[in-house]
C-alpha cells in the first residue's frame, strides 16, 4: 500500500446543503499533500471526516489500507485552524492532558513533552498559565501537542497563522523533519508560497467538489503553455523588434535603448524551440530564454475561474 | 485506554481549583451561619423589649384584666384627669394610654374606650387589648343568657379529634406535613444542585467553544465521552462542595451557638426530643409531652435507609437528565447571554415540581396531582421524594407507581442524553450562529 489515506466518493450533507460531493482522494505515504480551496469549499468538512469528528453520508475512507475506524484516531494528529487552549490551565498540565487523551501514558507524555519543550526552547513555560502567553507562544504548544504522539498522518490546517516569520520558519523545518522521518502530512492553507515550498501533491476543492489533484510538478507541466520569456541584445533593437513581431506573436515588450536590450514574452509551438532560437541567435545575443511555469497561485485562481465560467 | 476518567479528573480539578469555587465553598457557610445567628440574636433582642401601656380605668369593669405579661406591662392611673394621664404617659415614654370611661353598661364602656398613642399602634398590641374587651363582652352576654362563667370555661375547652389507621396505629395531625417537609428538603436539594451545577456544566461547554479548544479535544475523544466526563466531573465537584458545606456549617453552628450563648431549642421547638420513647401510648388525651414523643416516634418510623437510597437514585437520574440538557444548550450557543431563551423551559418543570410539591403533596400525598407529577419524569425526582417519607406499599406510595416512575425516568434519561449528545456534537463545532429551536431540531438529523 502506497497510500496512507484514500477517500472514495465521499459525500456529506448538512440538511439540504451539500458539503462534499463525491470527493475521491489518494494521499501517498511519506509526502506532503496540499489540500487547497477557497473558503467554504468543504476542506474542513473533509478533514473532520478524516478525524472521525463527523461521518460521511456516502463513500468510504481507508486509512493505511483498512476502513477508517476509531482505533485510527491515535494514529492521526490534527492541528485545526480554529484552535485554542484552556485559558486558566497551566501549560504543562494542559499539554499532559491533551497528550493523555491521545492515548499516551502520563510518564511517556511527560518525557516527550520535556524533549519538545527543550527543542523548541520553551522549557520555562511549563508552569505558566495559557492566558499569560502570546498567540504565537500558544501556537507552539498546540503544534507540540499535535505531533507528540508520533502519528502516522498529520493534518495541519493553516499551521503558520499567528507565527512571526522566524518561528514560522522553525515550524516549517520541523514539518519537513517529520516528513523525513516517514510521516505523511496533509497541509491545508491559503498561502500559496508555502504550498510551492512544501507540497509534492495537491488537491483543489471548490464548491464541494474536487476539481484538480495530482503531483504538483505534473500539474504545473499540464498548465504550462509553451510560453517563454526572452531577453535579447542587439545593436538596433527597434529593427529587431519589427522583424520579430512580423514573424511571431509576442507580448509584454520592454525596450532599453541604452543597454540595447529587448525583452518580450513569446508563445511558440510545441517542440519547436530550436528553430526560433536559431532565428534569434543569428540576429542577437540571447541572454534569457526561460519557459514560464505557472505558480500554484496562478493555477489555483485559473482553475477556479475556469470552473466558475463554465457554470 | 479509557479516556473518560482522564476527562472527569480534569473537569473536577478545573472546577475545584477555580478561585470563585474556593471562595464560594468557604464563604457560604460563614454567611449562612452568620444569617442564622443574626436572626436568632435579633429575635432575642425583640423579645426582650417590653412595652409599657398606661391604663386609666374610670369604669367598674376590667379591674383585674390587665395583667403584666412577658412582652407588655400595664401601669394603672387613678384619680387624675384624662389630660394629666395623657401627659404623663407621653412624658414617661410609655407605649400608649388606654382610657376606659365610666358608663352604666359594659357595652357603652367598650364603645367609648380609647387607646391613645404617639404613633399608629402595632396590630399585635391592638389585638391584645381587643381580646380583653371581647372576652368580657362575651362573658357578659352569656351571663345575660344564664350561663355561668364556670360553665362557659367548660364549654370553651379545645377539642381535637383522635385519629387512627385501620391497623390501630395512632395517627397524628401534621405528620403528613412533617414527612412532606423532609421529602421536600431532599427535593429542594436536588433542584438547587441541578440549577447550580447544570449552570456550571453549561458555562464550561461555552468556555471550550469560545476558547476553540473543542476541536482539538474532539479529534481525540468522542463528543459523548467529553460531555459525560464534564457532567460527572462537575457533579463530583458539586458533591465535594456540598460535603464541605454540611460539615463546616454544622461545626460553625455549634461554635456560634456556644459563643453567643443561644439555646438552639429556641429555633426549633421540640425537635430535640430523641430518647425515651413511651412504650405504651394511651390513645386518649395525649399530654403535650406525649404528643412530642409521638411525633418523634413518627420521625423514627420514617424509613430513612429507603429514603436515602431513592434519593440517590432520583438524584443521579434527575441530575443527568437536566445537566445533559444544560450541556446541549451550552453547545448550541456562542455566549452566555444567548442562553436565556433556552434556560427558561428547563427551570419551568423544576419550579413547577417544587410548587406542586409544596401545595399539593403536603395536603394530600396520594392525590391525583401528586401521583401524576411523581410519575412525570421531569418532575418526579422532586415530587416523588416528597411522597416517599410516607413509606412504600400500604399507606405509602404504591409499588407500581414507584416502579413506573423510575422506569419512565430511565427511559427519559436515555432519550434526553441521546438527544442532547446529538445537539452537543453538532453545536460545539458551530460558531457565530444564534440557533433557533427549529435549527436545533434539524441538527438531530445531521
Amino acid at each position: 500500500m502506497d497510500n496512507i489515506l484514500v477517500t472514495k466518493e465521499v459525500t456529506k450533507l448538512y440538511g439540504k446543503h451539500l458539503a462534499l460531493n463525491k470527493v475521491s482522494l489518494e494521499i501517498p505515504k511519506n509526502s506532503i499533500y496540499g489540500l487547497l480551496g477557497p473558503n467554504g469549499a468543504g476542506k474542513t468538512t473533509l478533514i473532520r471526516i478524516i478525524n472521525q469528528i463527523t461521518y460521511p453520508d456516502k463513500g468510504e475512507v481507508y486509512f493505511d489500507g483498512e476502513p477508517l475506524k476509531p482505533k485510527h484516531i491515535s494514529m492521526i494528529g490534527y492541528l485545526p485552524e480554529e484552535r485554542g487552549l484552556y485559558k486558566g490551565m497551566k501549560v504543562g498540565e494542559q499539554a499532559l492532558y491533551l497528550a493523555q487523551l491521545k492515548g499516551l501514558s502520563k510518564v511517556e507524555a511527560k518525557k516527550r513533552l520535556m524533549y519538545w519543550f527543550e527543542r523548541l526552547d520553551i522549557g520555562d513555560w511549563w508552569n505558566k498559565k495559557v492566558q499569560e502567553l502570546s498567540k504565537g507562544m500558544a501556537q507552539k504548544i498546540q503544534f507540540i501537542v499535535t505531533i507528540l504522539h508520533e502519528p502516522k498522518l498529520l493534518i495541519f490546517d493553516e499551521p503558520f497563522s499567528g507565527f512571526d516569520p522566524i518561528n514560522a520558519n522553525i515550524i516549517k523545518d520541523e514539518i519537513l523533519n517529520l516528513k523525513e522521518k516517514g510521516t505523511s502530512i496533509i497541509f491545508s492553507t491559503h498561502r500559496m508560497e508555502s504550498v510551492e515550498e512544501l507540497c509534492e501533491y495537491i488537491a483543489l476543492i471548490h464548491q464541494s467538489e474536487k476539481i484538480l489533484d495530482g503531483k504538483l510538478s505534473d500539474i504545473k507541466k499540464a498548465y504550462k503553455n509553451n510560453i517563454f520569456r526572452v531577453g535579447l541584445q542587439a545593436e538596433n533593437v527597434d529593427l529587431l523588434l519589427t522583424e520579430i513581431s512580423d514573424k511571431f506573436n509576442i507580448s509584454k515588450v520592454g525596450i532599453d535603448p541604452l543597454e540595447n536590450q529587448l525583452d518580450f514574452t513569446i508563445q511558440i509551438p510545441a517542440n519547436d524551440s530550436g528553430e526560433i532560437l536559431a532565428f534569434f541567435a543569428k540576429r542577437s545575443n540571447i541572454n534569457q530564454f526561460t519557459e514560464i511555469i505557472p505558480s500554484a497561485n496562478e493555477i489555483f485562481i485559473q482553475t477556479i475561474q475556469d470552473k466558475d465560467a463554465n457554470e | 485506554m479509557n479516556k473518560l476518567p482522564i476527562i472527569i479528573k480534569r473537569e473536577y480539578l478545573a472546577k475545584v481549583r477555580n478561585k470563585s469555587f474556593v471562595i464560594m465553598t468557604f464563604l457560604s457557610p460563614i454567611l449562612m451561619v452568620g444569617m442564622v445567628v443574626l436572626i436568632a440574636y435579633l429575635t432575642k433582642i425583640n423579645d426582650n423589649q417590653k412595652r409599657i401601656i398606661g391604663v386609666f380605668n374610670e369604669s367598674d369593669y376590667f379591674s383585674n384584666d390587665f395583667n403584666t405579661t412577658e412582652s407588655t406591662s400595664y401601669v394603672l392611673f387613678k384619680d387624675v384627669s384624662l389630660q394629666a394621664a395623657k401627659d404623663s404617659t407621653a412624658h414617661m415614654g410609655y407605649y400608649g394610654l388606654l382610657h376606659i370611661p365610666y358608663e352604666d353598661e359594659l357595652e357603652k364602656v367598650a364603645e367609648h374606650s380609647y387607646f391613645y398613642t404617639k404613633e399608629t399602634p402595632s396590630s399585635s398590641v391592638l389585638e391584645q387589648l381587643e381580646h380583653v374587651f371581647q372576652a368580657r363582652l362575651r362573658e357578659r352576654r352569656l351571663q345575660d343568657m344564664g350561663v355561668s362563667s364556670s360553665e362557659f370555661a367548660q364549654m370553651d375547652k379545645k377539642y381535637e379529634i383522635n385519629t387512627e389507621t385501620f391497623e390501630g396505629e395512632q395517627n397524628l395531625k401534621g405528620v403528613n406535613e412533617i414527612k412532606a417537609i423532609i421529602g421536600g428538603g431532599f427535593g429542594y436539594l436536588i433542584m438547587m444542585f441541578i440549577i447550580i451545577y447544570g449552570g456550571f456544566v453549561m458555562r464550561s461547554v461555552i468556555e471550550e467553544k469560545t476558547s476553540r479548544i473543542i476541536e482539538v479535544i474532539i479529534s481525540s475523544v468522542k463528543p459523548f465521552q467529553l460531555m459525560m466526563g464534564k457532567i460527572i466531573g462537575t457533579s463530583l465537584a458539586g458533591i465535594t462542595q456540598f460535603a464541605i458545606w454540611i460539615v463546616s456549617a454544622t461545626l460553625l453552628l455549634f461554635v456560634a451557638f456556644a459563643i453567643f450563648d443561644i439555646d438552639p431549642t429556641t429555633l426549633n421547638n421540640g425537635a430535640e426530643v430523641t430518647g425515651g420513647m413511651a412504650g405504651n401510648m394511651m390513645p386518649s388525651v395525649p399530654t403535650p409531652n406525649q404528643t412530642i414523643q409521638a411525633y418523634a416516634q413518627e420521625l423514627f418510623k420514617i424509613p430513612w435507609a429507603m429514603l436515602i437510597c431513592f434519593f440517590v437514585v432520583y438524584f443521579i437520574l434527575g441530575y443527568l437528565i437536566y445537566s445533559s440538557i444544560y450541556a446541549a444548550i451550552g453547545a448550541a450557543v456562542d455566549n452566555e447571554t444567548d442562553t436565556q431563551q433556552f434556560i427558561f423551559p428547563i427551570i419551568l418543570p423544576l419550579m413547577l415540581a417544587i410548587y406542586v410539591g409544596f401545595f399539593s403533596v403536603f395536603s394530600n400525598p396520594h392525590g391525583p396531582i401528586a401521583v401524576g407529577f411523581s410519575l412525570f419524569p421531569l418532575t418526579s425526582p422532586i415530587v416523588m421524594l416528597m411522597r416517599l417519607p410516607g413509606g412504600i406499599g400500604e399507606g405509602g406510595v404504591p409499588v407500581w407507581e414507584l416502579v413506573v416512575s423510575i422506569l419512565l425516568l430511565i427511559v427519559t434519561f436515555l432519550g434526553i442524553v441521546w438527544f442532547a449528545a446529538k445537539i452537543y456534537r453538532v453545536g460545539i463545532l458551530m460558531y457565530g450562529k444564534k440557533p433557533t429551536y427549529k435549527e436545533l431540531f434539524k441538527w438531530i438529523k445531521y
